[in-house]
Formats: structure tokens, C-alpha cells, sequence
């Protein structure tokens, strides 16, 4: 169940090669790329810059991982998230789940990113033409997050 | 009570340092209470945790609610809720 937090850039197809090589129980993959965009909150972003508890990033991570385990019938996590700067188009973060079946690898995939968005302690700075801005929470990914608590969305 | 506080991203800045160590007085025992005990110290922090909206709270590297009890030697963050992803 790897879980790295690093500054370079990552090769999503590189990734999945590597951690489906040989398992042939694996009869599916899911996988999300989040990416820098150009604008937010209606301003034109130049760049981000990402920052991150050291010490905590990586047991937030696994602890996600984790739960997505024990939730549905995975056969393997990956997460990568970048740190530092990044430019718009820049990929920030890689998740792939792999399964038997593609209905625990979709639904695993949601909800790692839903916990990651609320639990896993990264925080984004703007830099825009107005200047340089934290960027703040979004009720939406609260909300996201929710969803998947109280058994309302489970296990197939 | 021995304290190692850390403070993340727009609370970091405005508090003006990462990290700080200290021995606490005997009535904080729990997360919220360090909070209140840290703002009523004055600047930095009063304006500090005035200012970051709902600030989430690391105990031993593990998010935690406002009740969670301290110990001695505890690492306790403060920052505002994460944007990652």
C-alpha cells in the first residue's frame, strides 16, 4: 500500500504498470489525477505552492488507504501527492485503486480523494495578479466526505 | 505539562513562527483549553486564532477534536482546514 509525498512530477501510467505487474487477480483499475488549474475563486492563478506536516502526511495518508482497505475488496492502494510549487496544468495528486471487480476499485478511488481533501494535512498558497492567498476550505468537500459516513454510500 | 506546539500554512504566519516549546500551566488539559490559554497570552496568538477560521487541531500527528486530552511530551498542531488534492 505505497504512499509517497514528493516534489516531482509522477507518470501515472509508469505507476499502474508497476503496481499491477504480475498480480492477475487484478481485473481492474481505477485511478484520479488531480491538476493545477488556471483560475480559482475567480482569480488567474500563476502558481501554488503546497505545504504539508511532515511528520503527519504520511500516517494520514496510510490511515486513508487503510479505511479504503477494510471498506471494499481492493487489492492495492497508491497515493502521490507533490509538494512545493506547481504551475497551472501541474499535476498535484495520483491515486490508484486496483481490484477483482471495477465497483470497489470506483468507489475506493472517490473516497480516498473525499478523505484526502478533509483529512490529510496539505495546505494551498495562491499566487494571482491580486497577490498571494491562502486558499480556503470548501464546504463541498465537507460535504463529499459525509456522504460516505453513516453507511450511505458502501460496500456493493 | 511538557508542550511541543506547531502551527501550519496562514496560522503559521501569523503567529509569526513554526514551532514552539513550553511547559504548561496545570489547568490545560485538553485541546481546546491550550487553545484558549495560548490566545489569552496575548499577540501573536490572540490575533492569530482570532483571525483562521475553524482551526483544526493535531495530537501526536493524528487529527483530533477540540476534548482530546494532552499529555506530557504531546506534539499539538494548529492549523486551518487542509486544501490539499
Amino acid at each position: 500500500m505505497p504512499v509517497r509525498v514528493q516534489q516531482e512530477d509522477f507518470d501515472a501510467g509508469a505507476e499502474i504498470a508497476r503496481l499491477r505487474a504480475e498480480n492477475p487477480k487484478i481485473g481492474a483499475v481505477a485511478s484520479f489525477i488531480g491538476i493545477v488549474r488556471d483560475l480559482n475563486e475567480g482569480a488567474a492563478v500563476g502558481s501554488i505552492t503546497l505545504e504539508h506536516y511532515p511528520g503527519m502526511t504520511d500516517k494520514a495518508l496510510t490511515s486513508i488507504a487503510e479505511q479504503a482497505k477494510t471498506r471494499w475488496n481492493l487489492l492495492d492502494v497508491l497515493i502521490i501527492h507533490r509538494i512545493g510549487t506547481l504551475a497551472p496544468t501541474d499535476q498535484i495528486v495520483l491515486v490508484v485503486t486496483t481490484s477483482s471487480h471495477r465497483g470497489d476499485a470506483f468507489a475506493a478511488c472517490q473516497f480516498v480523494m473525499d478523505y484526502l481533501k478533509t483529512e490529510a494535512p496539505f495546505w494551498k498558497k495562491e499566487v494571482t495578479a491580486e497577490g498571494t492567498r491562502w486558499v480556503d476550505a470548501r464546504d463541498s468537500d465537507f460535504e463529499a466526505r459525509e456522504r460516505w459516513k453513516c453507511g450511505k454510500v458502501g460496500k456493493a | 505539562m511538557k508542550l511541543r506546539v506547531l502551527y501550519f500554512a496562514a496560522l503559521r504566519e501569523r503567529v509569526g513562527h513554526a514551532e514552539e516549546s513550553f511547559d504548561a500551566p496545570s489547568n490545560v488539559a485538553n485541546v481546546a483549553q491550550l487553545r484558549d490559554w495560548l490566545a489569552q497570552r496575548g499577540e501573536p496568538w490572540s490575533v492569530a486564532f482570532a483571525e483562521t477560521r475553524r482551526v483544526r487541531a493535531a495530537v501526536d500527528q493524528t487529527m483530533v477534536d477540540d476534548r482530546h486530552a494532552l499529555h506530557d511530551g504531546a506534539e499539538v498542531a494548529f492549523f486551518p482546514p487542509v486544501t490539499g488534492g
